[in-house]
């Protein structure tokens, strides 16, 4: 009989290591607790340091995920429960209705048209709007409509039913309820990623407070040509070109109050994000407050040149203190030492700051951990302590692969999610 | 006479909205060929799926046209329906009527309805010259080859034998284990690396999967995924070892200082490897004095080599925790993630001396008594600052090894500017050559943590291992080949390939292209490149892409008379 697999999110880890499982032969169920797999890197504009568009060269293999035949998609899914242990974990996952009939519905959008109610977007980070019922992004993997029960007027009233109306293919189901899988898995693997850490807790930064501050991850959106803004690059405040933006870099990392770590990626997508923001707004000049410059991998370094040398990016060590809305509102005031010996105060104009917020386990890993049995670390991650075995985490049979394990970029958490098919073949050939 | 069935998508509104389908549909039936011409509301849907396989068995149709979205989502669908319908899946022809026409000219319903004409009518000459296609299968021989000993190769070589598969790991030095021997202590967790090490080579010392060739020499790579020859020379003898799937773990070397701050000019200044060589023999001096970035993050060699400011944080806390005194001179302190700003955090607390230079002034080193001083403006403080010290470490970049472009030749496979292996992709394909079957990991590809190493290893190990599970490899159908009468032997086709495909070899007693097909892609970058038309392609044949020029061209005259 097949081993089964259980890899929990949907993320670029999780579709990697999917992948090698499904390609070794192992019976793969991926489940991903959002309508669609592709994660976060579904979210990123471009890639450093090749600024590869990320959709483009993460599509594919979300495409091949849904297609292969070993793999078997939970999307809007949860681990409900595990029992029992290697190599045989008996896991329970909880397919949450999403009042759409998968197999009828197409994704060709009609009833997103219709529908009447307008909510917060989280894929594009708060800031657009979405309906009730919804796609989370156009290369969505199923693509296939979810409708949101908390906001859905049929649902929460029995007024309405505009989607069902609309719907030729008959997909619209508002009795659906959550339905569950049993399976008994070989192994489980963890790739359940990062969130941002909340900037607004540091009030100092502005986030929240001051209209012209977001997050890198709302750039990322708003760069995207398929973003909120349709790749227009404004300010919030009032809708115009900034010309003159700066990076705040270990916004709530390195910083022995909220987060201890570094988060590993930041240098290098401010970089990323600085470049790019030219190609949007060509006399914009980008500053980046860092506290040290680390591009440590593959063309890191030589990238951060090209910035500096072609871009005329303005890299300032730095970290300011202090951040407020100019005086009209419009732009912020940055506060910062100068460095170098005693330290100069300055404070200086921007149109747009952009923080870099600390990045942390994802919300549902201390969740996960605790359904799985595996302990966390001291920052949240899942534990791997092991030397000999790096992605072993504290219980047998249970793997880590990703941001999940610890702070690192999108190559380490291909390399790690291949290397967790490796090691689910030791495991499971031992136990034979 | 082909019997061609064109099927025309409304995609809901997708297409409908801006494209009269149903007048497609009517033209689709005026073109030569066509038998049968449907529209589905959902070409894709279950119903729309059942009624073009009904279609296809009660027509007789041989080849299927769908004019609906994106080939990259939904040509496996319709191929599948193909296949299940009894034709051949290289018999269905694709158009993209939506992306490539509803979608940008949604304002301009006639003018779109007129292009999906056209779509419609090129997709259709093509059909009409398609050949079916089939996709060869090849044994893989069931056995690894890993090239290096040390940590890469060793996680490798012992995760393949651990999966039950033969495994021969080839290692030049009389010993397994590589730079591990000598270095005593992994950071962080301060662990002896001897155990490590120790634990590997007697997991693969103890599964009879294990082949360890010390003291071998690597002499020749043959063959392609799947069926491999690696030619190793070990005591004057050359063997011959079949392989279905080859791991390059060679790891890297430590660059030597061109005599930058009086490094053998000076006693007392030594590299990071020789006072970890030191430290294994127990020897620390009382005060040291780390200089980052010796030779890198400059001029002539731009990189970061990633583990240094985490060796040198290492090293500094063993010589305080013996009692000593240690400081660092840095430009950036690269302690990413958590376990090494944890390292750089701790250094920091049990009084390891941190100064931050600029590579406009470097700090400069001279000789007092039996003291070495260290001068170096510190930018924090924003002053110089003068340090006596014992002993200076230079910590310098892990550079490509001397014999990495012999490797590279032999196993036909890239190497970066700075002389690294060269992934088939930075970002999504760390651990694959465009080559398939040969694979890369540790800090042969770029300077790695030990941790990384292990990771990219056992990644290597799977990513072999899959051929070999498998036991056959499939290869793609639409591949080029090169007609002998047509080809002159230039050659351009053979540089034109990315994946080593194609040769140039004698056939009666001319030279001329051949093309390995279990290698190629089907990229078409040879049939471009080939000047005198002899390379085609597999489904794009010079003759099938000319009769879509001429449906198009016909259809804009029909249209302009």
């Amino acid at each position: 009989m097949t081993s089964k697999v259980v890899v929990v999110g949907g993320g670029i880890a999780g579709i990697q290591a999917a992948l090698d499982l499904g390609d070794m032969g192992y019976e793969v169920h991926l489940v991903e607790r959002t309508p669609s797999i592709g994660g976060r890197m579904a979210q990123l504009d471009k890639t450093f340091p090749t600024n590869d568009c990320s959709l483009c060269i993460l599509s594919p293999k979300m495409i091949s995920c849904a297609g292969h035949e070993n793999i078997k998609l939970h999307t809007y899914s949860e681990i409900e429960s595990a029992d029992g242990g290697f190599p045989k974990t008996r896991v329970r996952i909880r397919e949450k209705a999403r009042y759409v009939i998968l197999s009828r519905c197409t994704g060709c959008g009609d009833c997103i048209a219709k529908c009447p109610v307008k909510v917060t977007f989280e894929f594009e980070e708060g800031l657009s709007k979405r309906k009730a019922v919804y796609l989370p992004f156009p290369q969505a993997v199923p693509r296939k409509v979810t409708i949101d029960a908390e906001h859905c007027r049929m649902i929460t009233e029995g007024k309405c039913g505009v989607c069902k109306k609309v719907c030729q293919a008959g997909a619209i189901d508002y009795e659906q309820k959550d339905s569950f899988v049993d399976l008994e898995a070989g192994a489980v693997v963890i790739a359940t990623g990062f969130d941002l850490a909340d900037a607004s807790a540091l009030r100092q930064y502005g986030l929240g407070t001051c209209k012209d501050v977001i997050t890198s991850l709302q750039l990322e959106r708003i760069l995207s040509a398929a973003g909120p803004t349709g790749g227009r690059l404004t300010r919030p405040s009032d809708d115009t070109e900034p010309k003159k933006l700066a990076f705040v870099q270990c916004v709530g990392s390195r910083d022995s109050r909220m987060f201890k770590y570094c988060s590993s990626v930041c240098c290098m997508y401010a970089t990323k994000e600085s470049i790019l923001v030219r190609e949007h707004v060509p006399d914009i000049e980008s500053t980046i407050f860092y506290m040290d410059m680390r591009a440590t991998g593959k063309g890191f370094q030589e990238f951060v040149l090209r910035a500096e040398r072609s871009y005329g990016v303005r890299y300032i060590r730095s970290r300011p203190a202090e951040v407020q809305p100019a005086s009209d509102g419009r732009g912020v005031l940055v506060t910062y030492d100068t460095g170098g010996g005693i330290g100069e105060q300055r404070t200086e104009k921007f149109d747009l700051l952009v923080l870099c917020p600390a990045l942390v386990p994802s919300k549902g890993t201390s969740e996960i951990a605790r359904i799985l049995g595996v302990e966390l670390d001291e920052n949240g991650f899942i534990m791997t302590p092991d030397t000999r075995n790096p992605i072993d985490s504290t219980k047998k049979g249970v793997l880590v692969c990703g941001f999940a394990g610890e702070p690192m970029d999108i190559p380490d958490s291909v390399a790690q999610a291949t290397g967790v098919a490796a090691r689910v073949a030791e495991l499971l050939q031992e136990a034979r | 006479m082909a019997r061609i069935g064109v099927f025309i998508c409304h995609c809901g509104h997708n297409i409908a909205s801006a494209v009269a389908v149903e007048e497609v549909v009517k033209f689709a039936r005026t073109l030569p060929d066509v038998v049968y011409s449907d529209h589905n509301l959902y070409s894709c849907s279950e119903e729309g799926l059942g009624s073009i396989k009904k279609s296809i068995e009660e027509n007789k149709l041989d080849r299927v046209v769908v004019a609906a979205c994106t080939p990259r989502t939904h040509e496996p669908l319709f191929r599948r329906l193909c296949e299940q319908a009894g034709i051949n899946k290289y018999l269905f022809e694709f158009v993209n009527i939506r992306e490539h026409c509803s979608w940008i000219h949604a304002k301009e319903p006639n003018a779109a309805t007129e292009k999906a004409k056209k779509l419609v009518a090129m997709g259709v000459s093509k059909a009409a010259l398609l050949e079916p296609q089939v996709e060869s299968e090849s044994g893989v021989i069931p056995t690894a080859v890993v090239i290096g000993g040390g940590l890469a190769g060793l996680t490798a070589a012992a995760s393949l034998v651990a999966q039950d598969i033969d495994t021969h790991l080839i290692e030049m030095e009389g010993k397994l284990g590589g730079q591990l021997n000598d270095i005593s202590i992994l950071a962080p967790n301060f662990e002896k690396s001897a155990d490590l090490l120790n634990k590997l080579v007697s997991e693969l010392k103890k599964s009879e999967r294990g082949h360890i060739h010390l003291g071998a020499k690597l002499v020749d790579v043959k063959g392609f995924v799947g069926n491999f020859e690696i030619t190793v020379e070990e005591e004057g003898v050359q063997n011959k070892i079949p392989a279905g799937a080859i791991i390059l773990a060679t790891g890297t070397q430590e660059h030597q200082p061109e005599g930058e701050y009086g490094f053998r000019k000076a006693p007392g200044v030594v590299t990071q490897l020789e006072f970890e060589r030191a430290l294994q023999r127990g020897e620390v001096p009382k005060r040291v004095v780390f200089i980052q970035c010796v030779g890198s993050r400059q001029p002539g060699r731009e990189y970061c080599s990633r583990i240094c400011c985490n060796t040198s944080l290492k090293n500094a806390l063993r010589v305080v925790e013996a009692g000593g005194t240690a400081a660092i001179i840095h430009r950036d302190i690269m302690s990413y993630g958590a376990a090494w700003e944890e390292l750089y955090r701790q250094a920091s607390e049990r009084g390891v001396a941190f100064f931050r230079y600029s590579l406009e002034d470097k700090p400069r080193i001279s000789a007092e008594n039996k003291h070495i001083l260290v001068e170096v403006f510190d930018d924090n403080l924003g002053e110089g600052v003068t340090l006596h010290t014992d002993l200076v470490v230079l910590a310098t970049p892990l550079v490509s090894r001397d014999d990495s472009g012999d490797v590279s030749r032999m196993l036909k496979v890239p190497r970066d500017k700075n002389g690294f292996y060269l992934e088939a992709h930075v970002k999504l394909r760390p651990i694959e050559f465009a080559t398939d079957g040969v694979f890369i990991c540790g800090s042969a590809r770029w300077p790695s943590s030990a941790r990384e190493v292990m990771c990219q290893a056992l990644a290597a190990a799977a990513k072999a291992a899959i051929p070999i599970k498998r036991g056959k490899v499939v290869t793609e159908a639409i591949t080029a080949w090169s007609d002998p009468d047509k080809c002159a032997g230039c050659g351009n086709c053979v540089i034109a390939c990315p994946y080593e495909a194609i040769e140039i070899v004698d056939q009666d007693g001319r030279k001329i292209a051949k093309v390995n097909e279990t290698q190629c892609k089907g990229c078409g970058n040879c049939v471009a490149a080939c000047p005198n038309d002899a390379m085609q392609q597999r489904g794009f044949t010079t003759r099938q892409l000319s009769a879509m020029i001429d449906a198009l061209v016909k259809r804009a005259l029909e249209e302009s008379s």
